[in-house]
């Protein structure tokens, strides 16, 4: 597109045509001020206070869930036979892919030097840890006495017994276990040069001992930084398999399964590039309203939001390719329960959801991000990241209710209606992560500094080099 | 231990990655080796114009990589085969392809938290108090924009007036007097 078709010239860069993705006329103060005044200002915006709010609410609605949950039982929730993983596995699946989306952007496009992924990794990060959150709670509340779940760790006990460790049940404790933590480590070391830039900004003493000791003594010596990227990198490097694995291990709890719609070798992958087809629209979510209230589009410029869409086509056509290669194997298995179940996933009683997750996860996306003037439209990437988290939760409620509710035996069939239990958890879930996520814009650096910093013209110190090379 | 009464250092503070590394150069060149940068952000360059070119955190991280392995692997061998056999459909109680999952995860969690805590042990770290904090523009800007190079007492080569003018002739910002 010519520079002139577009409205803010001093973004584009004249020499690509591309958007920049750190604004021009940036010095170190500069980057360092717009980031910590959103923390360290004493006043709270009232939209803060107004959206958390809602997130409490929801929160406390999730609590009330979870207590009546606690006294009454599983039986308050949809579930039964023959669709015994309901709601729960739905959003687990869901909210883990979303978090999925955050190790990419903070990990692996760290690996592949993209750089513009430097001032959205922060809270793509934190994004990942609440969605880990409320991912993790949805298993744990799900196995029907949820005071005993400690029982899924190995740990010596008086009853002598020990986990089975050949199933993808056990395998899932393991791979989110380490995902939780992981992540945790990762953001937390990412953050310790911002927190101690916050501890020299604080004005007040209790944030400047809170920062303070949150920042570990962080001077900024040469030695450390070389020490600290080594292990940044590291963690990088670890948490690429790592975030692979873990949905592959999530998908293996239906492949390893016997039941048609679910016994399938294109789940790992699938299942993989569907997490951060979700995560990647939620990234987009967040960071919209995010650089528009606190005005950061000099730092999340237009062309983040374009590289976002750019990865959701991309990923968005594997899931394409997931989507056409079950219909494939459900005729070329030759088997008649899988055939079935495909029958019945399109033209049964629930096939209005395959249609939608189709519509919102095939039709509208993948025919719209092409279009470079749709995917810098700022209204239109918030409006189909929406579409896409929609089309993602429905994919989960198609596998995993859409392939059990009618299975071997007809005299075995049955439906399944979530009760208003399940939309309070699921709905408590979102508040909860709302709630937590803005905890973390009003109390941490949202955007890494110093990585900010390293970005800017004045970082370069080729010219310093040249006059020592005349000496 | 006599320093320890006195001078932590000297300070130079510069405002450009450049001036900083051009100065780390010469005294290193001069023979200074007790003697560190300070700066807001990573400058690679900074670190080798002060000679740190290895570190041990790949090696730690390899360490802590393989126990995860080795321990988790066989710990599942151990629960499965003797503790608690358990006869799933048939299968070898050393059912080993199915022991890879959660070992590989342990993998990742130990060298990640090596690589984590390695770090910050290799750095001396937590250690919320450092004599540099004393010097106030060190707090003022360190983390945000300045850049500093500081020649620190322990230095055989350090004497306070002399290392002052030394430093003087990098043209910096300010040089101050660090105390403990």
């Amino acid at each position: 597109m010519p520079a002139s078709e577009v409205k803010d010239d001093r973004m584009i860069d004249p020499a690509t045509g591309e958007y920049l993705e750190l604004a021009p006329g940036q010095s170190f103060r500069s980057v360092t001020e717009k980031v910590t005044r959103i923390v360290l200002s004493p006043a709270t915006p009232l939209g803060w206070l107004a959206l958390f709010g809602v997130g409490g609410a929801l929160t406390i609605l999730l609590l009330v869930a979870l207590i009546w949950l606690f006294l009454v039982g599983t039986g308050i929730w949809g579930i039964s036979q023959p669709v015994a993983w309901g709601f729960a596995i739905v959003n687990f699946v869901w909210w883990i892919g979303i978090g999925h989306a955050g190790t990419l952007i903070s990990a692996i496009l760290l690996l592949f030097k993209q750089r513009w992924r430097n001032s959205i990794s922060r809270f793509a990060e934190a994004m990942t840890i609440f969605a880990v959150v409320c991912a993790g709670l949805f298993p744990l509340i799900h196995i029907g006495r949820p005071w005993l779940a400690y029982w899924l760790l190995p740990y010596p006990n008086a009853m002598y017994l020990w986990p089975q460790f050949r199933s993808p049940l056990m395998w899932d404790v393991f791979a989110i276990l380490t995902y939780a933590i992981i992540s945790v480590v990762f953001w937390y070391i990412g953050m310790v040069p911002d927190l101690s830039t916050m501890r020299d900004s604080a004005h007040g003493k209790f944030a400047q001992v809170a920062y303070g000791i949150a920042a570990l003594g962080w001077r900024g010596s040469a030695r450390h930084w070389m020490r600290y990227e080594t292990a940044l990198l590291l963690l990088a490097g670890l948490a690429t398999p790592l975030v692979l694995s873990v949905h592959t291990v999530i998908s293996f709890d239906f492949a390893v399964s016997v039941l048609p719609g679910w016994h399938s070798t294109i789940f790992p992958p699938y299942f993989v590039a569907g997490a951060i087809y979700s995560g990647m629209a939620m990234v987009v979510t967040l960071a919209i309203p995010l650089r528009k209230f606190y005005h950061l589009e000099e730092l999340i410029t237009t062309r983040h939001i374009d590289n976002m869409g750019k990865v959701m086509l991309a990923v968005g056509l594997i899931v394409a390719y997931g989507y056409g290669m079950e219909a494939f194997m459900a005729w070329y298995s030759a088997s008649h329960w899988e055939a079935f179940t495909m029958w019945n996933r399109i033209f049964g009683p629930m096939g209005w959801s395959y249609w939608v997750l189709i519509l919102c996860n095939l039709a509208i996306p993948l025919t719209t991000l092409w279009s470079r003037r749709l995917r810098t439209s700022i209204p239109f990437m918030f409006c189909i990241s929406i579409v896409v988290n929609v089309g993602m939760w429905l994919e989960r409620f198609v596998i995993v209710v859409g392939s059990v509710y009618r299975d071997f035996l007809p005299s075995a069939w049955g439906t399944y209606r979530a009760t208003r239990w399940d939309y309070a958890t699921y709905v408590g879930t979102l508040g909860l992560f709302i709630a937590l996520f803005l905890l973390f814009v009003r109390f941490l650096p949202m955007i890494p500094i110093s990585e900010m910093r390293a970005m800017l013209p004045a970082a370069r110190i080729a010219p310093g080099r040249k006059k020592e090379a005349g000496d | 231990m006599d320093a320890r009464e006195e001078t932590y250092g000297l300070l130079a503070e510069f405002t450009t990655p450049g001036e900083l590394v051009s100065a780390a150069q010469r005294a290193r060149q001069d023979g200074w080796r007790r003697m560190d940068c300070y700066t807001p952000y990573p400058v690679e360059e900074a670190a080798e114009a002060i000679g740190f070119h290895r570190n041990m955190v790949p090696l730690i991280t390899l360490i802590g990589g393989v126990a995860g392995l080795v321990s988790m692997f066989a710990f599942e061998t151990w629960v499965s085969v003797w503790a608690y056999p358990l006869n799933i459909g048939g299968r070898p109680l050393f059912s080993w392809p199915a022991f890879l999952v959660p070992a590989f995860e342990w993998t990742i969690l130990c060298a990640g938290l090596s690589a984590a805590i390695g770090m910050l042990a290799a750095n001396g770290l937590p250690a919320l108090y450092h004599p540099l904090f004393n010097a106030p523009n060190f707090c003022d800007g360190a983390s945000t924009d300045k850049f500093f190079l500081c020649l620190e007492a322990r230095d055989p080569k350090f004497d306070l007036t002399e290392a002052k003018k030394y430093l003087e002739g990098f043209h910096p910002v300010s040089v101050v007097e660090v105390k403990y």
